[in-house]
């Protein structure tokens, strides 16, 4: 039965019109609203993160190309839409400093609890996940719906707030009090964070129970496509690691409603005023609740990319995943560590040698595992065949990308050398070569490799090379400066810049350099958003398997229908059993029973 | 290394200690970036399908897996060799008072007050029922030990080759205390006094960066921080004394 | 499409889907609570002085009893769906949720005499914890009171469709319901007795 399909799967088709689409008629029968807008399919679901979490990255880097304009050019009209942003936040089309600290704050939450984790988790886990466990659906089709509309409220409820009065938030996406607690906007994202918490949590429990549920007969652990291993850790550091963030979160909520003092300490004097709370809070209470939960949350940003990433090389190299075992564990090893580092980003708060020198060491070991995926996914490449398709292109890229970003960690792991880097633009490049170069590269790799799967139709190559190329240059023009400027002794969060200052003013030349590379970045997405949609209604059609891999998911028709799977799908093998000796084809399925068809 | 990382000029005892770290630092980074890199590009060359059509099914075997765990077990080693703390150039045993220039720091929204004891050594009572406008730290006048105390806005004097100690605190927000050039960052938490001490060794003048998001006027938290000779130093706080005092 | 093991258990994991489910689930509560309570130990543990003395003990005691009734309650409740034995469940099963009202009840009473007093949550840290804690707590309760109504009235209806998901649905409110009692233990005694 199994060798049927992966006939099927190899013959070449010219139309793929004659494909049966597996839509099974109890789906086609629901009516508009139930099929596309509140299904309960884990392909829809996985779509609507996508596209929504998609037009937030968008909205992101809209917000950041606004903010590098006025760090090029400080207080000069922004061009174009300046005269849209309303007297309150840029009169005479200038951006006030208020308005610069709120775009900076949403340009941080959007990017990362609207944007990157929607799109990697809950876009790029709900489709693939129960594809590539050979599952019909999520364990959880209600709750899945349930988790997209959390997140749709959250993230309204985020953009809503830039129109209440006094703006958005303003505190920097750390928000830390007491200035959180004071300033304007601050209410509305709180109550955002919560939906946008409960909805992960939803999320992540479906996914772990449908990894634990709902494989396939035959899969076993260890034959889990790397990619279902990083959904499945990172499942778990959302479930464990943001809770604490909701309990921080209800109590500065009690702070800004009903007056407590959590986070507030004794003798506040507001510009010669008393503060009239109680006191007797701790503000740093807050930043620890916040980064156990933040520090984690990185990881979420980069488990799912190096799963596409290890998805990604194996296919294009046709040859086995070097060291899949050492992946997977170290994988493990990064989810526990994660949970143990997050006060690296306090070392200037003082909290004494002990504690700095468990964080320090913590920190450092916990690069290891990330330095061992790095090594494994290099030294895969060895011996392959490599097939420079574009979405190989944005995952080859990923690694050196994400190398600089990683090993830029270092020196912030590192109090002494922290003190000089903290809160300077180092850090900026730092995660941004972690999240930008390297997640978002990832991110794009999968959508260049699964949009077959999802539309039957391929990405045109031509405008790919383009995106790759124009975003892989720019990237490294706006964020390598970065870190000349902050070893310079840039600061972030600056409105100016860092204008005012002397030890800046041989740096400020780069601001501009950034800008532009900034604008250009922008352009080179154009090609991406329009071979997106050129191409899911005029690309080539192809058949369900056009980059011949071996994974389960390659087994279904693309589109596959409701319920996935035309039969029962059996995993006969491991995920990556590429060349194989003396087999005929240099790619055999887990699906197909025989090594030999 | 350290010319390349362009840091700002070291103006205090300990400076050198620090970027000596940071270059370290940065060269482990470099070497394994650039081995990787190279391996890396060496690799994509010489397996391109144009080359290589028919990929091994094993990978990379014997030798090279063993050469791989070896880099790997080294880097481990370099990395967790460089996690124990060199944080000794900071020593966590704070100079006695005696022995050191003591000065309060007073952030606020967004403005840097200077606390100096004066010659009696002791600082003044402080009160936030007396904090106002002419009177941003809330110094008591009355105590006898305020009498010769010395209060600044942005203007932080310093002696040179004397150690310095700062006693930081914040009136409402979270602050953050920085003079690049002294390699000197300390967070300034409201409800929490930290005390940062160093050893400012070339005159001249610098500034205080406020280094934590603290409202909208953050970016301009400046503050002018001048390192005098010893001399210059007793001189501009006799001067300070005489005309505060009046 | 119909999910498997959501009534079966499957063989190599020893799980239903809802029972795994209800697990990480409490994983996630346990994680909440420990940051509410953590960041309690650390205020209480860095105030000068601390105000103890003003919370009712002898509501909570009561309080206390109550719920411990209701875990019992429940405990009976589902062992006897799980024996088929309906009548007697859903007769325990209205005394849980009846129990979880009276909770609710003997708590807000509490709460209305210390605002009489004017012990809002602004005035010391040692209320804030309060409400928020004992809030936070009996917004658990309530959600697992509309989760027993739920069963108790259009729920119902599935044990006649499909009488294993419902007894294990009833099943996993139990476990819910049972860390929720535990919880307020932690509560009394961290809170009122310390
Ligand atoms: C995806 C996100 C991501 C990832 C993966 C990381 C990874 C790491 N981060 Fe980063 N970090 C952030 C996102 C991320 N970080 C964010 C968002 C912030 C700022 C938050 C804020 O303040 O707003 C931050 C801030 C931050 C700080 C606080 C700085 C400060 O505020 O002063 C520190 C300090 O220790 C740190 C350390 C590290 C370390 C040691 C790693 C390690 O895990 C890295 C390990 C990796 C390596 C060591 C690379 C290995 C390289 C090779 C093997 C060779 C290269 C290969 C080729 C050339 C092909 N990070
Ligand atoms: C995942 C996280 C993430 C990502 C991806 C990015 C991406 C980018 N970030 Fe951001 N950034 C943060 C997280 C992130 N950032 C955080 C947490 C902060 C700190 C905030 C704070 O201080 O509190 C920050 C701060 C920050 C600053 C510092 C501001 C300051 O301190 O004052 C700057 C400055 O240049 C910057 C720039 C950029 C740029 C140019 C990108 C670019 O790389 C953007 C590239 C974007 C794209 C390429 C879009 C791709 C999407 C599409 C093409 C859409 C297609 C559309 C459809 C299909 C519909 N970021
Ligand atoms: Cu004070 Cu920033
Ligand atoms: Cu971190």
């Amino acid at each position: 039965m199994a060798a049927v399909f992966i006939d099927r799967a190899l013959v070449p088709s010219s139309t793929g019109d004659e494909l049966p689409t597996g839509d099974v008629p109890h789906m086609t029968q629901l009516p508009f609203w139930r099929r596309y807008v509140f299904s309960q399919d884990h392909k829809v679901v996985g779509i609507q993160y996508t596209l929504t979490g998609f037009l937030f990255m968008l909205l992101g880097f809209i917000v950041m190309m606004v903010i590098r304009w006025q760090l090029a050019y400080p207080a000069q009209p922004i061009p174009l839409i300046g005269g849209f942003l309303g007297v309150a936040n840029a009169p005479g089309g200038i951006m006030l400093p208020e308005f610069y600290n709120q775009l900076g704050a949403m340009h941080g939450t959007i990017m990362v609890f609207l944007g990157v984790v929607p799109v990697a988790v809950g876009g790029f886990g709900n489709y693939l996940v129960p594809l590539q466990i050979g599952a019909g659906d999520m364990a959880f089709p209600k709750l899945n719906m349930a988790s997209y509309w959390l997140y749709f409220c959250g993230g309204l409820l985020m953009l809503a707030s830039f129109f209440a009065p006094g703006g958005a938030a303003q505190s920097g996406w750390t928000s830390y009090p007491p200035l959180a607690v004071i300033a304007p906007g601050q209410t509305i994202w709180l109550v955002g964070m919560v939906f946008l918490i409960t909805s992960s949590l939803l999320g992540s429990v479906n996914t772990i129970v449908t990894v634990v549920q709902l494989r396939a007969r035959g899969l076993g652990w260890m034959r889990l496509p790397f990619f279902v291993w990083a959904q499945f850790v990172t499942a778990f550091l959302l479930l464990l690691a943001f809770p604490p963030l909701e309990a921080a979160a209800s109590m500065q909520l009690m702070d800004r409603l009903a007056n407590t003092s959590f986070f507030m300490p004794s003798g506040l004097v507001f510009s010669g005023q008393k503060l009239t709370v109680a006191g007797g809070g701790n503000p740093l209470l807050w930043q620890h609740l916040f980064w156990f939960l933040a520090h984690p949350e990185v990881y979420v940003l980069i488990l799912p990319a190096m799963g596409i990433v290890a998805e990604v090389i194996t296919n294009n190299t046709r040859k086995p995943l070097w060291g899949y075992r050492a992946l997977v564990v170290s994988a493990l090893c990064i989810g526990f560590m994660s949970l143990t580092v997050w006060a690296h980003h306090m070392f200037m708060t003082g909290m004494g040698t002990t504690m700095s020198t468990f964080f320090q060491v913590t920190t450092m070991l916990i690069s290891i595992p990330s330095v061992v995926i790095l090594a494994v996914l290099i030294l895969s490449l060895w011996g392959g065949s490599i097939r420079f398709t574009i979405p190989m292109l944005f995952a080859l890229a990923f690694l050196p990308m994400f190398g600089i970003g990683g090993l830029t960690g270092l020196p912030l792991g590192l109090a002494p050398t922290d003190l000089h880097l903290h809160d300077t633009y180092y850090v900026i490049g730092h995660f941004h070569y972690v999240v930008a170069p390297g997640t978002i590269f990832a991110l794009f790799a999968g959508v260049y490799y699964w949009f077959p799967k999802v539309t039957g139709r391929a990405l045109s190559n031509r405008l790919g090379q383009l995106h790759f190329w124009g975003s892989l240059i720019c990237m490294n023009i706006m964020f390598m400066p970065m870190f000349i400027q902050g070893l310079g002794g840039m600061n972030r969060r600056m409105y100016d810049g860092g204008l005012q200052y002397a030890h800046n003013q041989p740096l400020l030349k780069w601001n501009l350099v950034i800008g532009m590379a900034a604008w250009t970045l922008g352009l080179f997405q154009l090609p991406f958003i329009v071979n997106l949609f050129s191409s899911s209604r005029r690309g080539t059609l192809v058949d369900r398997n056009p980059w011949q891999a071996t994974t389960l998911e390659w087994l279904a028709p693309s589109p596959p229908g409701h319920g996935n799977f035309e039969s029962e799908p059996v995993a006969y093998r491991g995920p990556y059993e590429y060349s194989v000796p003396e087999s005929d084809t240099d790619f055999t399925p887990q699906f197909s029973r025989e090594a030999r068809p | 290394m350290l010319e390349l990382l362009g840091l700002p000029v070291q103006a205090s005892q300990h400076a050198s200690g620090l970027d000596q770290l940071l270059t370290e630092v940065h060269w482990l980074m470099a070497v394994m970036f650039i081995g990787w890199a190279t391996l890396f590009l060496l690799i994509v060359v010489r397996f391109r399908s144009g080359a290589h059509p028919k990929a091994d099914y094993v990978g990379t075997r014997g030798w090279g897996a063993r050469l791989a765990v070896g880099i790997v077990a080294a880097e481990a080693f370099l990395i967790i060799f460089h996690a124990w703390p060199v944080w000794a150039t900071r020593t966590p045993v704070a100079p006695s008072s005696g022995e050191a220039t003591v000065v309060r720091v007073v952030a606020e929204q967004f403005a840097w007050n200077v606390h100096y004891p004066g010659a009696d050594g002791r600082f003044g009572r402080t009160s936030i029922d007396l904090m106002g406008p002419s009177n941003p730290l809330g110094l008591d006048r009355t105590d006898p030990f305020a009498v010769d105390d010395v209060a600044t806005i942005n203007q932080l004097v310093l002696p040179q080759n004397r150690t310095v100690l700062i006693r930081l605190s914040s009136k409402d927000v979270i602050h953050s205390f920085w003079i690049p050039e002294m390699r000197v960052k300390h967070d300034v938490v409201p409800g929490l006094e930290a005390t940062v001490w160093f050893t400012p060794t070339r005159e001249g003048e610098y500034e205080i960066v406020c280094s934590q998001l603290c409202g909208l006027a953050h970016y301009r938290m400046r503050s002018a921080v001048s390192v005098r000779t010893v001399e210059q130093f007793e001189a501009f706080l006799a001067q300070e004394v005489r005309s505060q005092t009046r | 499409m119909e999910i498997p093991y959501s009534v079966r258990v499957r063989p190599d994991t020893g799980f239903t889907n809802g029972q795994l489910a209800t697990w990480l689930f409490l994983a996630s509560e346990a994680m909440l609570f420990g940051g509410v309570f953590s960041s309690y130990v650390i205020l209480r543990a860095g105030a000068e002085h601390w105000p103890t003395g003003t919370l009712n003990i002898w509501t909570a005691s009561v309080n206390t009893v109550v719920l411990m009734a209701s875990s019992v309650t429940m405990s009976r409740a589902s062992m006897s769906l799980k024996q088929g034995r309906w009548a007697v469940y859903r007769r325990f099963f209205v005394a849980t949720a009846i129990l979880a009202v009276v909770f609710l009840g003997i708590k807000s009473f509490e709460y209305a005499e210390h605002l009489s007093r004017g012990e809002y949550p602004s005035v010391n840290n040692a209320l804030a914890v309060y409400y928020t804690l004992t809030g936070l707590h009996a917004l658990h309760i309530v959600g697992g009171l509309i989760v027993m109504l739920y069963l108790l009235g259009p729920g119902a209806r599935l044990h006649g469709t499909n009488p294993g998901l419902f007894t294990n649905r009833v099943a996993n409110t139990g476990l819910y319901w049972q860390f929720v009692d535990i919880v307020w233990l932690c509560v009394f005694v961290m809170l009122y007795l310390l």
